[in-house]
């Protein structure tokens, strides 16, 4: 018998399924080597088949997202008993990802921008989603939407997690091969290399002895080289904090790493440390300066914590304060 | 003089008393703090002092880290611009200070809580000074937030 595995979905854009879709012919030999027992974005099995299958018998269930609503927590519960090994797939799962940079707010403000503010909002009434509602003498239920939002490792144990934004093919493949041969590392592991991103970069020689930065450039304030480094030409480039593993695809695309890979083993807290990284290369001694050069980072959390604030030591408050 | 502690307004909570970190280097501003203590000065008794060998040797890590258990205030004291005993490791703090400094207030940090500070060896007034200054007014802020851990559980559960 083959063994099962279940894809699913949680506070995530679909990217993640994209990149199973983007197994192209490979995928064939994952349907060849495994049982998909549960995938909703492409088969039509429904939560109660999962429900019904014995505690333990989904070899691997490959679960993409962040945790912000009780139906999405209540399915990783679900999928954590029914599977052997639960992967953490892609940034959103293992760190929160983006839908995690909604922490800086509030519950409130951020039901009131979408639901009221937003300019393409058309709800004059000004209904905000309600976990019941009665019509017609029946009970309509919408899941809770959490105060914040969580990495699937602060709802349930996660043996192993693959990073990403989205996770390439290749990772997907390699962990799909190492589960079917048994040869998993230990748990907890991120299944991709532990270096950085630098190091396997296409323009790593182009790469300064001395990075010294005297202004940097948002990406669509410059015309980019195609062949220096980034951080040479002044974008803000996390290649030295960002595990490797991506194929620096974003560099071979002409963009700068934002760190989707997250950390490599040696680091606790992505963002502090790609903050330290960058904020090193300033290229000045004077503070007046210093300061200057470093205003063209004007969104720091979203620049350091893009995928992972929900996981950063220090939770952010959120504005407004609710106390 | 012994210098009080307690703020003369009566506004705070009488029982807070605020809790710094104080990431100090080897060369310069821990010789200081060395230097008020033999010299008998006396000064706020709410800072925990870690002594490294360059303020260059803190990682923003260290300081959000602080902060998440229960820091109210992160101090880094190191050399005068052009006195680093590893010639630029002050320079390096002073970099990462100005960048973490911003993020920390979009992280709901007011900038008061985290500072830089220049101090010599034989500044041991000067030291003084700055931390009585900042825990007056770590203090006058209250404390930074409760328990990260514990915020995080608490808000995480289903309303």
């Amino acid at each position: 018998m083959k063994p099962k595995v279940a894809f699913y979905w949680c506070a995530s854009c679909g990217g993640c399924e994209e990149a199973v879709v983007d197994l192209a012919e490979k995928v064939l030999d994952v349907v060849a080597a495994v049982d998909i027992v549960f995938w909703p974005v492409a088969l039509d099995f429904k939560r109660k088949d999962v429900e019904a299958m014995p505690d333990g018998s989904i070899a691997a269930a490959f679960i993409n997202g962040a945790i912000r609503t009780s139906e999405q927590e209540e399915m990783a519960h679900l999928l954590r008993r029914k599977a052997q090994v639960v992967i953490a797939f892609g940034a959103c799962a293992q760190t929160g990802g983006i839908p995690g940079l909604a922490n800086l707010y509030d519950r409130e403000s951020v039901l009131a921008a979408v639901y009221r503010e937003s300019p393409s909002t058309a709800n004059a009434e000004g209904v905000l989603p309600q976990p019941h509602y009665p019509v017609n003498g029946e009970a309509l239920e919408l899941p809770v939407f959490h105060e914040r939002v969580r990495a699937l490792n602060q709802v349930i144990p996660v043996d192993y997690s693959i990073p990403g934004c989205p996770p390439t093919p290749k990772l997907l493949a390699d962990a799909v091969a190492a589960l079917l041969t048994g040869r998993l590392p230990e748990r907890g592991a991120v299944l991709a290399p532990d270096k950085a991103l630098c190091e396997e970069c296409p323009r790593r020689d182009s790469k300064p002895e001395k990075l010294a930065i005297q202004q940097f450039k948002r990406p669509h304030e410059t015309l980019i080289e195609t062949d220096k480094c980034l951080l040479a030409q002044g974008l803000l480039c996390l290649g030295p904090a960002t595990r490797a593993g991506c194929e620096a695809r974003c560099i071979q695309g002409n963009m700068p790493c934002t760190g989707c890979f997250g950390a490599t083993s040696r680091v606790r807290d992505f963002g502090a440390k790609a903050l330290s990284a960058i904020a090193s290369l300033t290229g000045s001694n004077d503070e007046a300066e210093i300061v200057q050069i470093l205003e063209n980072i004007p969104d720091p959390v979203g620049s350091f914590y893009r995928y992972s604030l929900p996981v950063a030591p220090l939770p952010a408050k959120r504005a407004p304060a609710a106390e | 003089m012994p210098e009080t502690t307690a703020p003369n307004g009566q506004s705070q909570a009488a029982d807070f008393e605020p809790k710094i970190v104080a990431f100090f280097c080897n060369w310069c501003t821990y010789l200081a703090a060395d230097l008020a203590g033999t010299s008998r000065l006396r000064y706020a008794p709410n800072v925990r002092v870690v002594r490294v060998m360059c303020s260059g040797r803190v990682d923003p890590q260290f300081v959000l880290e602080a902060f998440a258990q229960g820091a109210d205030g992160v101090l880094i004291g190191g050399c005068h611009p052009g006195d680093c005993h590893y010639q630029e490791g002050n320079y390096k703090a002073l970099r990462r200070y100005h960048l973490l400094r911003r993020m920390l207030e979009q992280m709901g940090v007011e900038p008061e809580r985290f500072r830089l500070e220049w101090i010599s060896a034989s500044e041991g007034e000067r030291l003084r000074a700055v931390v009585n200054d900042m825990v007056e007014k770590v203090r006058a802020l209250g404390p930074l937030r409760k328990n990260a851990a514990a915020q995080l559980l608490e808000e995480a559960t289903v309303r």
